[in-house]
């Protein structure tokens, strides 16, 4: 079970003070604020935020994917296999290269448009080894079949299929099944179940839960959609503004949280099972990332604002054994 | 809700079929609905179950194929042009997509003041300005002067979306039809969305009916309605809220809701799952025969299930299903 990930040890990937920017029309938008975090050996993080946060564009810079306009400012992003180290961030185009799906997979939002449309899913399963040097198409062949086969698709009527052919929940199957491909040691995931039906949402997710048992990986997953991070997550950050708020395990995220906006946001989705209880609204409007607010990003929609708040941006402090909150008022945030 | 009233909306075995390269497709199968004034109906279903087509039929929109779709009492498709003038006023239609269902060149006043001057409800700009500034503060857009002279790309989806809402409420629906009217908005703006539609459910006593794929989302708009669910053109489980909810009939229904993951790790890693046969939705180019469902039902019992559709037969407790199998166990048990 992933639950019982390995804790000791080196981390997957280490990620320290990250700033990422890009030029608009009205200013400079400050997508990723300073952000910090440890993906540890063979955990699922699930990176959690609204539209607008920062977090999508956060992981396209573990994997160096920004558009060309981005910047980043400062930080650093250190990948772990082995004993050894990569600095992520000073490799060159053929280091690259070979990181980017052989040791990091990013599998993209719109599982409709991450595939090639002319080509049927073999030639994209013998495209993307051929692309990093697997040159044995049987090998290869055999291959793209068990990893259907594990994300529970007809790797006969697959494999000969254009995208077109296969329904949504499919194709982010094959996406899966093709991150998995050259066996990478980290595996991004951008809304995977977003746009999906309820039944298919849940065939993604079972699919990701058995290769956790079944392949040794480490997972980040971004979502809007806090109920993925219940389903699957080892832990749980939640990025507010550019900026990771709280981090901690998946059951304090949901049943200690103590940051006022994990708070707000934990109680502001509906459930299915269980009483029925009045829903608690977020009052004001997202951030607007070109101008964030002066102190902490949240003090406008936060009820727990001081003086404090408007003035100092807080940082990351250790409000439990394994969880993290930026707030100057953590220890008064009671769920 | 007085049981023998005329209801307000009350659809007739609606169906609706759409030509695709000469194949047809139908969207919507033979679905009755009858809701009473103040009612709240929530239509809920997976992509493709003809939940839009169904709400754009009810709001007169687009034609039924088959079947009547009545307002007062009315055929609306035979109304003279006077009272189809009135009926299309009193039920109005709030769209899924706020980034769509905008005009971007009008300001906020001017999306919102038109169908007031249009249809008469003010005399002069003055008055419509004054309107329009009641109806921002309805929807929660105060101050209302910050919004009036902005345009629509220099508002949020949830903002926006409040202008679609306010925009309906111009001209004084009785009924408003929701497709999907919070699914486009991130969480923490959705829960302020639904609480001010609920505000405006209990204050004017408008008729609701609320389409949605998200059974949680139904759950708490229509605690006090009903929830029809439906799958591939055909409603096949009806009933009070908190039976659908808590005593699905159903397999689909069932297998829908055990399937919802939850935000709260401990209910959502030991729910019970109901697994299906089949994980692929059929599609409407080739419905099953018999019950639709049969493929992937967990109850499929051959020679019945794949023979005949199924009826929505009463199984007590105000819930109605279409399920050959849940029917024939009912009816045993009040035999017993």
């Amino acid at each position: 079970m992933s639950e019982n990930a390995k804790t000791a040890g080196e981390p997957a990937l280490l990620v320290e003070d990250l700033w990422v920017e890009y030029p608009a029309r009205r200013g400079v938008v400050k997508a990723v604020r300073g952000v910090s975090f440890e993906l540890r050996r063979g955990e699922t993080l699930a990176l959690i935020g609204e539209s607008g946060s920062g977090k999508t564009t956060l992981g396209l810079a573990l994997v160096r994917l920004l558009p060309k306009a981005a910047r980043i400012k400062q930080g650093r992003i250190m990948y772990y296999r082995n004993g050894t180290s990569q600095d992520v961030l000073a490799l060159n185009a053929e280091q690259l290269r070979r990181f980017r799906w052989q040791e990091c997979a990013m599998v993209f939002q719109g599982a409709q448009n991450a595939l090639n449309p002319v080509l049927r899913i073999e030639a994209q399963f013998l495209d993307t080894a051929r692309a990093h040097g697997m040159t044995d198409a049987k090998a290869v062949r055999e291959r793209a079949i068990e990893l259907l086969k594990m994300v529970q698709l007809d790797p006969q009527r697959v494999m000969h299929s254009f995208p077109h052919e296969l329904s949504g929940g499919m194709r982010q199957r094959v996406l899966i099944a093709l991150g998995l491909l050259l066996q990478p040691q980290v595996i991004i995931l951008d809304e995977p179940t977003t746009a999906l039906d309820i039944l298919t949402q849940r065939s993604v997710i079972e699919v990701l839960r058995r290769l956790r048992t079944q392949l040794d990986f480490s997972l980040i997953f971004i979502s809007h959609d806090l109920s993925l991070a219940a389903e699957l997550a080892d832990r749980v950050a939640t990025v507010y503004a550019g900026a990771i708020v709280e981090i901690g395990s998946v059951y304090d995220i949901f049943e200690r949280p103590r940051h006022p906006y994990t708070l707000a946001l934990t109680r502001s989705v509906p459930t299915v099972t269980g009483e029925m209880h009045p829903l608690a609204s977020i009052p004001g409007s997202p951030p607007d990332l070109i101008n964030p607010p002066l102190g902490c990003a949240f003090h406008p929609r936060c009820p727990y604002a001081t003086d404090q708040c408007r003035s100092q941006e807080p940082r990351l402090e250790r409000v439990g054994d394994d969880q993290f909150a930026a707030c100057w008022h953590w220890q008064e945030v009671k769920p | 809700m007085t049981v023998n009233a005329t209801p307000i909306i009350e659809l007739d075995r609606v169906s609706r079929v759409f030509e695709q390269r000469r194949r047809q497709v139908k969207a919507v199968d033979a679905v009755s609905l009858a809701v009473q004034e103040g009612e709240v109906v929530c239509l809920v279903g997976e992509s493709g179950c003809g939940k839009t087509t169904t709400g754009k039929m009810i709001a007169g929109l687009i034609h039924p194929s088959g079947g009547e779709v009545r307002y007062a009492g009315k055929n609306i498709w035979a109304m003279s042009k006077d009272e189809f003038r009135r009926y299309r006023l009193a039920v109005q239609l709030i769209h899924q997509d706020p980034y769509a269902s905008l005009n971007p060149a009008h300001t906020v006043y001017g999306i919102m003041s038109a169908p007031l001057l249009q249809h008469g409800i003010v005399a002069n700009h003055k008055q419509a300005r004054e309107r329009v500034r009641d109806l921002l503060r309805t929807v929660d857009l105060t101050p209302p002067d910050d919004f009036l002279d902005k345009y629509p790309h220099q508002l949020s989806g949830g903002q926006r979306q409040r202008v679609s809402v306010a925009r309906a409420l111009t001209v004084s629906p009785k009924v408003i039809v929701a497709d999907e009217a919070v699914s486009m908005v991130d969480v923490s703006i959705r829960v302020s969305l639904l609480n001010m539609l609920s505000r405006l459910k209990r204050d004017l006593g408008v008729t609701f009916i609320f389409i949605t794929h998200d059974l949680a989302v139904a759950k708490h708009f229509a605690w006090e309605g009903r929830i029809a669910v439906m799958y591939l053109g055909r409603m096949i489980e009806i009933g009070r809220t908190p039976q659908i909810i808590n005593h699905p009939q159903h397999p689909y229904t069932r297998a829908l809701l055990s399937a919802i993951p939850e935000a709260d790790p401990r209910i959502t890693r030991t729910k019970e799952r109901l697994q299906l046969r089949s994980l692929d939705i059929p599609s409407l180019l080739n419905i099953p025969s018999g019950c639709s469902f049969h493929p992937r039902c967990p109850l499929f019992e051959a020679g019945l299930c794949e023979v005949s559709v199924p009826p929505l037969a009463d199984v007590g407790d105000g819930t109605r299903v279409a399920c050959h199998v849940v029917a024939r166990e009912r009816a045993k048990e009040v035999v017993a």
